[in-house]
């Protein structure tokens, strides 16, 4: 008999097989998100612009004292971390409704239903790359030239941190179908989640205890590491976090997976 | 060769959380998460199903609304899994369940094409070759790159129903889709699923057409709650199905009657009705009250008193009491039962057309009388009367009734057409004055399996010179 490892790893090799399907899904996602607007493609890049031009408002312009000098330009400091994170958020938020959202999907077609939260995942990463030359223009802009050395651990850093989402959007867009009112706390959660995340503010001035706190949230070490390959110079030297965070996310992965699959067969009666 | 093969299926739904959506905080303070997760209640939607359909043939489930239909094809499709027991099928299934159920309002008809060919497991490069196919066959070449948000219903389902028919699937899962689309896009739905008959593909097709079923199918299933009820031959298996149908619409029929019979002496026990409330019938010409009608219809009742008392002729809608149910009278004889009876002398609802009928009437006459008439009238739906006619109208001279007796209205041959007819029945004095009158109280049904419409189907027979020419057969 098989055993549930096994069943596990033919549930994990079928998303390789219908990667077709995910890659016209997610492409889809983006299609549509805009269509009938005016600005279409261009929303992905203002999103995140205008959420930096609100930050720099308030934490340059009213509230100059608030940062050291160490973070400045800290337009930049921030976007390094606001344009990850609005990645994580909104992928999130999303993935937690999309099983009910495509409940057509899962009752009446043969779908694998895991695909829809990763799909969610997935639509927001490329936001995130879109976004991603406006940070180069501002990289310009400021003369900040990342070691080439550094950019090496940019793709890792993107990789812990889509392998930890996907894990977390997996294991609520499965909860969420059961408990309806998981998307209202979750948005919450995540404004609270924000603030914990060194991203308005650098890890190093947070005192004593709240940085061991800090150190607990596992977007800490995946947000740290970006701001470390692309704002400061030096080698990074945040490696070793970011390393053990990319195992840890893997373990939820898998653990999200297994839950997901363990309650697949209500999702068609509770959708 | 089997396509596909399902042994011992049972499918049990579950419930979850009972009647609300459970929500995540209560299930915390309760403690209830594990609990909330489990399923609170069950409904088995199969029990123990087996049935095999072989490579090539065509096989149509009937059965009502909830009978598990839907459920054994989603099981077949993979959609669900079976509670119990095995489902096995071999090749390629496309499901024709939910038509356009993958398709994005926002993107255009093309783009959905392409995902939707994916999702029933296409390759990019399969759908650019089909896709012209599929679009000549939506009739859609026009809109293919409007957003499918601006397509009619109808469009909707035509751009689903090709993508899916083309999917070239060895198994196709049909599930009452027949009833999308107009007159001439059914035909080329039909044309299509003939065309994979021919090729030797397998069709499984659940259906309330059970015209398509007896036409169209190898063998058939009848699902009753759940529960395999025949299967084989499609006329064994239809004809079984009928004789269930008839039978609860019996049952339907009469719970329904004696409803209506206890309302409506519940209603107005013994002498004539107040004027003025509905029901009060302008034959009750006896009572006072109800005179201004005499004066009306005075020189007509004078002729036709009687025939008027059962027939209701088409008159003007001056008639305020047509079509309205009761029971009035005066009781002195009263109609304690009425039935309709089959051949056998069984009492029943359900007619075929042609069968002979016979409605029996007990009465109870409290005083013996020398003045009675008994009539009938029969209804159709719409209040037509298809027939009416009374002992008095066929000259029959009443001479004594006295206690408990039996009157039996006979037809030979039932010659309507199928529908739901009511029925008037009375006993009278020869001037109208109604001593119980129960109008339109009872319900029968003519079922046919011929498709004629009116009312009244005259013996018949067509005759041709011998230029004209039928092909034998359906």
């Amino acid at each position: 008999m098989k055993g549930p490892p096994y069943v596990l790893f033919s549930s994990l090799a079928n998303l390789i097989r219908y990667r077709g399907l995910v890659q016209s899904l997610v492409a889809r996602e983006l299609k549509a998100r805009y269509r009938g607007s005016v600005l279409g493609f261009f929303w992905s890049f203002i999103n995140p612009l205008m959420l930096l031009l609100i930050y720099t408002f308030v934490f340059a312009v009213v509230l100059p004292a608030m940062h050291s000098k160490e973070i400045e330009p800290f337009a930049l400091f921030m976007f390094c971390g606001i344009l990850p994170w609005t990645w994580f958020s909104s992928s999130l938020a999303e993935a937690a409704g999309s099983l009910i959202s495509g409940g057509n999907l899962i009752k009446k077609v043969l779908f694998p239903a895991e695909i829809l939260p990763l799909v969610s995942v997935l639509a927001n990463m490329i936001h995130f790359f879109l976004g991603l030359p406006i940070l180069i223009g501002f990289l310009v802009y400021y003369q900040r030239w990342p070691d080439a050395w550094d950019l090496v651990w940019f793709p890792v850093t993107v990789l812990v941190q889509l392998v930890f989402t996907a894990g977390l959007a997996l294991i609520l867009s499965a909860l969420t179908v059961h408990f309806r009112d998981i998307r209202d706390i979750l948005s919450n959660v995540l404004t609270l989640w924000f603030f914990s995340t060194p991203i308005l503010y650098w890890i190093t001035e947070a005192p004593g205890f709240s940085k061991r706190v800090l150190d607990l949230n596992p977007m800490t070490h995946v947000i740290v590491s970006y701001q470390e390959i692309l704002f400061f110079r030096g080698p990074i030297g945040h490696w070793r976090w970011l390393l053990a965070t990319g195992g840890a996310s893997a373990v939820l992965f898998l653990a999200g997976f297994w839950l997901f699959d363990r309650l697949r067969d209500s999702f068609a009666e509770a959708v | 060769m089997t396509a596909i093969e399902l042994v011992g299926v049972s499918k049990v739904y579950r419930r979850y959380g009972g009647r609300h959506f459970s929500t995540l905080k209560s299930a915390l303070l309760q403690r209830s998460i594990l609990r909330d997760l489990q399923p609170s209640e069950t409904f088995p939607a199969l029990k123990e199903v087996s049935f095999s359909v072989p490579k090539g043939s065509t096989y149509g489930v009937i059965g009502r609304n909830g009978s598990g239909k839907s459920t054994a094809l989603k099981l077949v499709a993979g959609i669900t899994k079976p509670t119990s027991g095995t489902v096995r099928v071999d090749g390629r299934i496309s499901a024709l369940i939910e038509l356009g159920a993958g398709f994005h309002p926002e993107i255009s008809g093309r783009e959905n094409v392409f995902i939707n060919g994916i999702m029933l497991g296409l390759t990019k490069r399969e759908i650019r070759e089909r896709f012209d196919e599929i679009v000549d066959f939506a009739e859609l070449r026009d809109f293919i790159d409007a957003p499918v948000k601006t397509y009619s219903s109808g469009m909707y389902m035509r751009l689903g129903f090709a993508v899916a028919i083309h999917v070239n699937p060895d198994v196709l899962l049909v599930d009452e889709v027949l009833a999308v689309g107009d007159e001439g896009f059914t035909h080329k739905c039909l044309d299509k699923f003939a065309e994979f008959r021919r090729r030797g593909k397998t069709i499984l097709l659940v259906t309330h057409s059970l015209n398509l079923v007896e036409r169209f199918c190898d063998e058939a299933l009848w699902l009753d709650s759940g529960v395999a009820r025949a299967l084989g031959d499609p006329k064994r298996v239809v004809g079984a199905y009928l004789t269930k149908v008839e039978e609860s619409e019996e049952q339907e029929l009469a719970t329904a009657t004696a409803r209506a019979v206890e309302a409506a002496s519940r209603q107005e026990p013994g002498s004539p009705a107040p004027a003025g409330t509905p029901g009060a019938p302008r034959e009750a010409l006896g009572s006072g009250a109800a005179a201004r009608f005499k004066e009306v219809t005075d020189l007509r009742e004078r002729h036709h008193d009687v025939s008027e008392l059962t027939a209701h002729p088409a008159g003007p809608p001056a008639d305020l009491f047509q079509a309205t149910e009761g029971r009035w009278g005066s009781r002195e004889v009263e109609i304690t039962d009425v039935a309709f009876l089959d051949t056998k002398g069984q009492p029943t609802f359900v007619f075929h057309s042609g069968d002979s009928l016979s409605i029996r009437l007990r009465v109870r006459a409290n005083h013996p009388t020398d003045d009675f008439v008994f009539g009938v009238g029969l209804f159709n739906v719409d209040g037509v009367c298809c027939y009416g006619t009374n002992t008095y109208l066929e000259e029959m001279n009443p001479e004594r009734l006295a206690g408990e007796a039996e009157a039996t209205f006979a037809i030979d041959s039932l010659d309507l057409v199928e529908g739901t007819y009511k029925l008037d029945v009375a006993v009278h004095k020869r001037d109208g004055f109604p001593y119980d009158y129960h109008r339109l109280l009872y319900t029968f049904r003519v079922k046919s399996r011929s498709r004629d419409v009116g009312i009244y189907r005259p013996r018949h027979r067509w005759t041709f010179s011998p230029n004209v020419q039928f092909r034998p057969g359906p």
